[in-house]
């Protein structure tokens, strides 16, 4: 039997995901796909996979995984506190690195320490595309571990764990409370300036529902200019789109939101502050200030060339500790890793 | 001759834009969100506009998403300028007309009775009414597959259910003001239940998971208890393969853009 990832808990709630479904909103599946691809991204280069492989995308810590009929690599992204369980007992592990769990070793996210989403990567993770994503697409049945989120007794083939060094992200990625850009439209006009000043003026508050689908901000309610009503005519949405029901407070919609909706939408959140706002828990605040589309394309652009640096930032290290790469840059250590040599550039 | 439609761009974040042709429900409009669409989709097909990643259509615009990383809005809404000036309605594909089976009977059809009362005729009116109009599909959405189809006969217009149901089952033929629909899979709902189709709308092991296309006409025909279960049996089978109820005018819009 080859070696497998078992899911012991999967604590608040944990599924499969890639970077998404396109092509396919046009028959009205949604993109799904991690809310935070840059957690993903550095997950699977520590795990030694693809930039887009699935990952185990964890909500609220308390999941636990254990290795089965073989060694297997795990990497976390997030802001997590970590155990790792073997022979000898509990020990603290550190995130943003990769581990390899013995057969019967387990790992567990006690909790997250910021944020609420941390991401799993199991190196040769073997999960097959539907629709072209690995992405769990729960309402559909769609993607991931049978089309549904994550149970206990679930286990996910995975490529046994050869020799190789662990690889560790010397800087952990931090999100900021800083406000959420977003890009007016598509129906800002169907509020009035008053209403529009009060949204972007005030502090919400992120209420209890906020899960993959969106998440709902409570405050001042913003009212509809009574001309144009309260509802529009369906049109398409994307994740970020914040439409405004009738009761006035805003719904962000996220991966798993349907692909149209009837609500005007008096704003999108840029991509690049997506996973910041997905980070944010319960009770936690926004606020959100308005930026221009192109200034937006620009900033998702930095941030991809940000992204790439944060990632051939990624060094490898031996289990005790030691800095390899530092060793190989030094020349104390003959043979420096291909891989890495971007990190010369550093 | 193309009369470029009147239209206006609206922002949708940095990944997409929306190009609306209106704000109501109405076929004319519908068709010239698919001619965009399929003019679109014939430039990609070209090598033309790198970078799109989907579009989307819906009752009255067009929703372009695309990679901020590979092109920009600007670069795209100046192209698509050009391509609406070209996008001839008249030349849209022929669409598909299907007339796909229902069985309006029973426990199948569990709101049929009520809203025969409500618009003050038998339950066979109620049928005939239904079944004789042949409906375009205008968009799909809410769920994968479900297919926004109009407009109703009048006198069959009716608003929600004022208490939408829990569980709706995968299947159900269902109306709301000017639209019908057929629910792809169990889901809660709002609609009136008219009856219940057969046939799977979507699976996702199909190269085409939607068996419904925006721009497709679908008509029904009314089929009895008995048959219903027939045709299930043989559906789920793959005995019959539902394109028996499709008549193919062209080939529609590729679906899987990438």
């Amino acid at each position: 039997m080859s070696a497998a990832l078992a899911i012991v808990s999967a604590g608040a709630y944990a599924s499969v995901q890639d970077k998404g479904r396109f092509g396919f909103r046009r028959i009205g599946v949604p993109c799904s796909g991690t809310l935070d691809p840059n957690l993903l991204a550095i997950a699977n280069a520590l795990a030694g996979n693809p930039a887009g492989h699935p990952a185990i995308e964890c909500f609220d810590g308390g999941q636990q995984f254990e290795a089965e009929h073989g060694a297997v690599r795990v990497a976390i992204a997030g802001e997590v506190r970590l155990e790792i369980t073997g022979p000898d007992g509990p020990r603290a592990a550190a995130a943003w690195r990769s581990h390899v769990l013995e057969p019967g070793d387990t790992l567990r996210i006690i909790r997250m320490e910021r944020g609420r989403i941390a991401l799993v990567a199991v190196s040769g993770l073997a999960i097959p595309d539907q629709m072209n994503s690995a992405s769990t697409y729960v309402r559909a049945g769609l993607g991931g571990w049978q089309g549904r989120a994550l149970r206990p007794g679930d286990r996910l083939p995975a490529a046994a764990a050869d020799a190789a060094p662990a690889r560790s992200l010397p800087q952990p990625l931090q999100y900021d409370n800083d406000p959420i850009r977003l890009v007016l439209g598509p129906q800002h006009t169907h509020f009035d300036a008053a209403a529009r000043e009060t949204f972007l003026g005030q502090t919400y508050t992120v209420s209890a529902a906020a899960d993959r689908m969106g998440m709902r901000l409570e405050g001042e309610p913003i009212r509809h200019d009574p001309e144009r009503g309260q509802e529009i005519v369906s049109d398409a949405i994307v994740p970020g789109a914040i439409q405004v029901p009738g009761n006035g407070l805003p719904i962000v919609l996220l991966a798993d939101a349907q692909t149209a909706g009837g609500y005007p939408k008096i704003a999108t959140v840029i991509t690049v502050d997506l996973p910041r706002l997905a980070a944010r828990r319960p009770g936690d605040q926004v606020r959100f200030v308005a930026i221009g589309a192109s200034d937006a394309e620009a900033v998702a652009r930095r941030q991809a060339d940000t992204l790439a640096r944060t990632v051939e930032s990624i060094r490898l290290i031996a289990s005790e500790g030691v800095d390899l790469t530092a060793l190989y840059q030094n020349n104390l250590v003959g043979g420096v890793v291909d891989a890495l040599r971007s990190d010369h550039d550093a | 001759m193309s009369v470029r439609p009147h239209h206006c761009t609206l922002d949708l974040g940095d990944t997409a834009f929306t190009i609306e042709f209106g704000d109501r429900i109405d076929p004319v409009l519908q068709n010239q969100v698919r001619a965009l669409d399929l003019a679109i989709d014939t430039a990609r097909q070209r090598g033309e506009l790198e970078g799109i990643i989907e579009t989307v259509p819906t009752f009255r615009s067009l929703t372009v998403i695309y990679d901020p990383l590979v092109t920009s809005r600007k670069a795209l809404t100046a192209r698509i300028a050009h391509i609406l000036d070209e996008a001839d309605e008249a030349a849209t594909a022929e669409p598909r007309h299907w007339r796909l089976p229902a069985c309006y009977e029973g426990d199948a059809a569990p709101d049929l009775e009520d809203v025969a009362r409500r618009i003050d005729a038998d339950t066979a009116t109620v049928v005939q009414l239904h079944a004789g109009t042949e409906y375009v599909v205008y968009m799909l959405g809410f769920l994968p597959g479900f297919p926004f189809m109009g407009d109703l006969p009048e006198r069959l217009r009716l608003p929600r259910r004022t208490e939408p149901r829990v569980r709706v089952p995968a299947g159900s033929v269902a109306i709301a003001t000017g639209l019908t629909a057929i629910y792809p899979w169990e889901s809660p709902g709002g609609w009136h239940l008219l009856g219940r189709c057969p046939v799977r709308l979507f699976d996702p092991t199909r190269s085409d998971p939607a068996l419904l296309q925006p721009g497709d006409r679908v008509g029904f025909f009314p089929v009895g208890r008995d048959e219903y279960d027939a045709l299930a049996t043989e559906l789920e089978s793959g005995r019959i393969d539902p394109h028996r109820w499709c008549d193919v005018g062209a080939a529609s819009i590729g679906q899987a853009q990438s």
